[in-house]
């Protein structure tokens, strides 16, 4: 079985945002990326699987600028067999990626496809499912734990109520959360390992895919601050503050 | 002219809070209708058409729609949305699940988490874990799909009397997912997204044991517990009391973070909170920045003294 895992580069998340100065955007230049930490989750999870003996390809696949050869190089450092890369310098909105990851899960017909439950730029959380609803197959989103049973696979769902649990079918869309496992750490010579491995790039518009609606965004704002209230010396003088708020 | 289709959530016996709260949000951008996706449960219909500013209640009532499962509903609610210009859900991991999957079978992009409404095709929403806020609008060729973040809109009123509707959405409904089980915690204590008041526990409690110290101050204060997501990676608590980006996004009256430093993460979770109390012994903690009243020490002692002076 092979396993497709996707993998976005994004502003790395210890980066505190700052809004650039036209208010359209944020800045980036000189700012350090990383992969989305929720794919590193995913490609984890399907070394595992392969590790096991039940996968016995993982392709990672990103939509992005060319400087995102370095996250995917970090997937095939982890491990990954291969990787592609569909370029493009325009802005990817999910739907638009959903669509490009359908055309690719065509071409390579994997049993799985794993991303993270959401990209800590856009903070989404769209893209697995509107591929599993393009594909016409099940998806088991934010998955805190991943069982192969052959066919099928049974997960645990991160939901607010506490853990779901769903038996799905293959082939799957698999969104995964954060306690799903530990990513490895990436080792020197894996790096240089890594550097031989298959990159492909693919433009996206070799790809024939046509563009979706999109939505428009503007007006970057730094949200509304809260100030720093008063330190309090005392118990009794926390509870007088909080009485005289009226929270008490 | 401008048709919204909001769609509840519910566990199978009672509308979730979420309902209540993505209704403000819809009614303030046009006429709304409820839809219902259950198995029986007429109550859950007939509790929905008591929403104040619901138009109609839908109610999709079969077997297949016993469980929330997107693979099922989503189908379904694309049939609806045709005769609709938007489509709404909570920002919750059920809206989450489903909403994307019926934005993608209408080929429509999807606003996830509104925080206000600009105007009919036009939202607020946070991107980079809420530290940056923008505006958002759906070209005119496509149906709205939006997501409604619940900690920014109020419970509607539940004064009205709408008039309940039976529908049978015709979708091929798939086979291939199948729902087992749930695994919820059962708690005396208040549900985290609507409680007023709020006590937290980060990785500085140290143990699932010395959680009983959060648990004693919450109950005295009859408030509903939370965590950071470190305190439940560590184990101390299950999974769906964490607070912040990947968690819960709360706004209760009062918040008590105690041991728990305030990583952008976690505080995105509680920006919208009334007034917020950290208690840390790192004056230097980053939770400080943002607490209406700070006391630095050690939590060990602080919280058993105000769990007692409480009286
Ligand atoms: C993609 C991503 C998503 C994330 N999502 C979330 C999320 O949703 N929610 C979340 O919370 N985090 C999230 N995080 C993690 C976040 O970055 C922090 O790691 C986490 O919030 C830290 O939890 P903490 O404050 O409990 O632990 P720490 O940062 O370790 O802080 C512990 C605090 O306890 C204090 N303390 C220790 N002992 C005592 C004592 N005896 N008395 C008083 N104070 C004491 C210390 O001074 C310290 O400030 C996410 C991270 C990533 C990368
Ligand atoms: N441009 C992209 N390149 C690679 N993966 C992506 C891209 N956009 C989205 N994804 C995947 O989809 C997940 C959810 O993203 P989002 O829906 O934007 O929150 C991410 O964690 C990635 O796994």
């Amino acid at each position: 079985m092979k396993i497709l895992v996707c993998v976005k580069r994004v502003i790395d998340y210890n980066v505190r945002v700052q809004i650039n100065r036209q208010g359209d955007g944020v800045i980036t230049d000189g700012v350090k990326m990383s992969v989305n930490p929720f794919d590193e989750i995913a490609v984890e999870e399907a070394l595992q699987i392969r590790d096991r003996g039940d996968a016995d390809e993982i392709v990672a696949v990103s939509i992005g600028t060319s400087a995102s050869q370095q996250q995917l190089r970090t997937a095939l450092a982890m491990g990954a067999d291969r990787a592609i890369l569909v370029e493009s310098d325009d802005e990817i909105q999910p739907l638009a990626a959903a669509r490009v990851f359908h055309k690719l899960v065509e071409k390579e017909q994997p049993g799985l496809v794993f991303l993270g439950k959401q990209a800590i730029d856009d903070d989404s959380n769209q893209t697995g499912q509107m591929l599993a609803a393009l594909w016409q197959r099940p998806q088991a989103t934010s998955a805190s734990s991943f069982e192969l049973n052959g066919e099928t696979a049974r997960v645990t769902r991160e939901v607010d109520a506490g853990l779901e649990i769903i038996d799905i079918d293959l082939p799957a869309v698999v969104t995964v959360d954060l306690r799903l496992n530990e990513p490895r750490f990436v080792k020197m010579p894996d790096i240089m390992k890594a550097k031989r491995k298959p990159l492909e790039t693919i433009a996206l518009s070799e790809l024939g895919i046509d563009a979706p609606p999109a939505l428009e965004t503007k007006n970057y704002e730094p949200p509304p601050q809260r100030q720093a209230g008063i330190m309090v010396e005392t118990v009794d003088e926390l509870i007088a503050a909080l009485r005289d708020r009226g929270v008490l | 002219m401008t048709r919204v289709l909001l769609i509840a959530e519910h566990d199978g016996a009672e509308l979730n809070l979420s309902t209540a709260k993505s209704m403000s949000c819809a009614s303030q951008i046009g006429e709304t209708d409820v839809a219902v996706f259950s198995n029986g449960a007429d109550s859950l219909a007939t509790s929905a058409a008591t929403l104040a500013g619901a138009a109609r209640v839908l109610h999709a009532s079969r077997p297949e729609n016993a469980k929330p499962l997107a693979a099922v509903l989503a189908p379904q609610i694309a049939k609806l949305a045709a005769d609709y210009t938007h489509v709404l859900a909570p920002s919750t991991t059920f809206g989450k699940d489903v909403l994307p999957r019926v934005a993608a079978l209408l080929g429509a992009p999807q606003v996830s988490d509104i925080m206000s409404v600009e105007s009919e095709r036009s939202y607020k929403r946070p991107i980079y874990a809420g530290n940056v806020i923008v505006q958002v609008s759906v070209p005119d060729n496509c149906t709205v799909c939006g997501t409604v973040r619940i900690a920014s809109f109020k419970a509607a009123a539940t004064d009205g009397n709408a008039e309940i509707t039976a529908v049978s959405p015709d979708a091929d409904l798939p086979a291939h997912t199948r729902y087992i089980d749930l695994q919820a915690q059962v708690s005396e204590r208040p549900d985290l997204q609507s409680a007023m008041r709020v006590v937290s526990g980060g990785r500085g409690v140290g143990s699932a044991e010395n959680f009983e110290i959060i648990y004693g101050l919450a109950d005295k204060l009859s408030a509903a517990v939370g965590a950071s997501r470190a305190a439940v990676d560590a184990g101390y608590v299950p999974n769906d009391m964490q607070i912040g980006q990947t968690g819960k996004i709360i706004a209760p009256d009062l918040y008590i973070a105690v041991g728990i430093s305030g990583a952008i993460q976690h505080v995105t979770g509680i920006k919208d909170a009334g007034t917020i109390v950290a208690i840390n012994k790192d004056a230097e903690a980053p939770i400080f920045a943002l607490a209406d009243f700070g006391l630095v020490g050690d939590l060990f002692s602080i919280v058993p003294d105000l769990e007692k002076k409480l009286g």
